[in-house]
């Protein structure tokens, strides 16, 4: 499991590959914490590219439930875009489709959450 | 071995409405739209082989009470749900008038669990024997307490059947009138204990009231040693997995999901979802049920899982 950060003005896109389950979700959630409160300092948002995500176990749904409670008492927010069929429909299954904003692709992510970041992502 | 669940919902009975049952009537009848049935039979085809399981079944129902048959002459029931009520009827039709001896296993004394007794027919019958085996301390203080004044009008005291309390130790073997017995520790407010089934070579878990820390590992490969090629996991299920770990984190219940990565993990064979959520009506329950079906389709490596939800009157064979 591999996580690549991305920062674009006040949001980081953060790219997931790999497996997330019980073997990886605490290297996993180290990594999403650090950026939860960085950018939550900055005002943005963190926008989980899972286009390389292959699978994700109930381990690795609660890192990201965690990460976005986290986010959300530091006023930042988390959302998720370009997931692989498999874990779209694992995020079906298990409901976490009710609990965060799903997007397409990292652009619609983005545009959702900061004009700004929409910018610095369009100019690259 | 046997298993009848004779209490399957959790936390408080739940009874199908008119509503409801109108609803069931209006929807079938739209499936059957165009069909011509010309008898009760066929009628009765359509409606058992097209038909979705909520419409023509309701996953009911009564508060927890699984019955274990082991072809003994002795009973052996696990938790005293408003379930008992019913199972107490069979009981007592079974007996024929002869005193029965019903070995009970308490996960734990929340209400859900003891809620039936009171009206549990055979507590009633003098020479009957009733062994209540568990974990906790106060499981006759639980028992008593509830039939105590001004709750309810017959005092624990005036039970005519010989009624023993048996304290149980968690992860010791115990053989009770043939059947071994195995109770686990699992995390839920005040502890509850979920209890492995062994007989002739055949494995049922009962393990309800039991919330996952999905994050302890060692926790998981506790349950999975517990859980191993079990034939039978009857499993807390109450939520979608974002709600258990979300708004009902810590209220110590589980998600059909992690009942699947579970029984994976244990390579056990038939996973049934059990402790159904009352706000739940039997559509959403299916919907729940369909969902662990094809996650476990997914996620499914060399060794299959048959996966079910209980309802008030399944019976499966192990």
């Amino acid at each position: 499991m591999t996580v690549t950060p991305r920062r674009y003005a006040n949001a980081v896109v953060l790219s997931v590959a790999g497996r997330l389950d019980q073997d990886t979700c605490d290297d996993f959630r180290v990594e999403l914490m650090k950026h939860v409160e960085q950018t939550a300092r900055d005002g943005g948002a963190i926008v989980l590219d899972l286009e390389g995500l292959e699978y994700v176990s109930s381990a690795g749904l609660r890192c990201f439930m965690l990460a976005s409670r986290q986010a959300k008492t530091q006023h930042g927010r988390i959302v998720v875009a370009s997931l692989q069929s498999m874990v779209a429909e694992i995020f079906e299954i298990s409901h976490f489709n009710l609990v965060f904003q799903v997007f397409p692709a990292v652009r619609e992510a983005l545009a959702a959450t900061s004009a700004d970041a929409l910018a610095a992502f369009e100019k690259k | 071995m046997r298993v009848r669940f004779w209490g399957t919902r959790g936390s408080i009975p739940v009874a199908l409405t008119s509503v409801d049952i109108r609803d069931k009537l209006a929807l079938a009848l739209l499936e059957a739209s165009g069909r011509r049935f010309d008898s009760y039979e066929e009628a009765h085809d359509f409606a058992t082989s097209e038909l979705d399981f909520s419409l023509t079944h309701t996953f009911g129902g009564h508060t927890p009470c699984v019955e274990i048959e082991t072809g003994s002459e002795e009973y052996f029931v696990c938790d005293l749900g408003s379930g008992a009520r019913p199972f107490g009827v069979h009981v007592l039709a079974k007996q024929a008038r002869r005193p029965a001896t019903v070995n009970v296993f308490m996960s734990h004394v929340h209400w859900d669990h003891i809620m039936g007794f009171p009206f549990f027919g055979p507590a009633y019958v003098p020479n009957t024997k009733i062994r209540i085996h568990g974990c906790h301390d106060v499981l006759e203080q639980a028992f008593r307490l509830q039939q105590a004044a001004p709750c309810f009008p017959v005092d624990f005291s005036q039970l005519a059947a010989n009624i023993e309390f048996v304290k149980l130790e968690p992860d010791k073997p115990y053989v009770v009138a043939g059947l071994t017995v195995i109770p686990h520790l699992q995390l839920h407010s005040g502890d509850s204990y979920g209890f492995r089934f062994e007989h002739e070579g055949k494995s049922v878990v009962y393990s309800t009231d039991s919330e996952h820390k999905l994050e302890n590992r060692a926790e998981a490969e506790g349950f999975a040693a517990f859980f191993k090629e079990a034939d039978v996991v009857i499993f807390d299920a109450m939520y979608a997995l974002a709600e258990a770990i979300s708004v009902k984190a810590d209220w110590g219940h589980s998600s059909n999901i992690v009942g699947v990565e579970l029984c994976q993990m244990a390579r056990a064979k038939h996973l049934v979802l059990f402790h159904h959520e009352p706000a739940n009506d039997d559509a959403t329950l299916e919907s729940l049920l369909k969902e662990a079906r094809r996650f476990e389709e997914l996620t499914r490596s060399d060794h299959a899982l048959k996966v079910s939800a209980s309802y008030d009157g399944l019976e499966i064979e192990v």
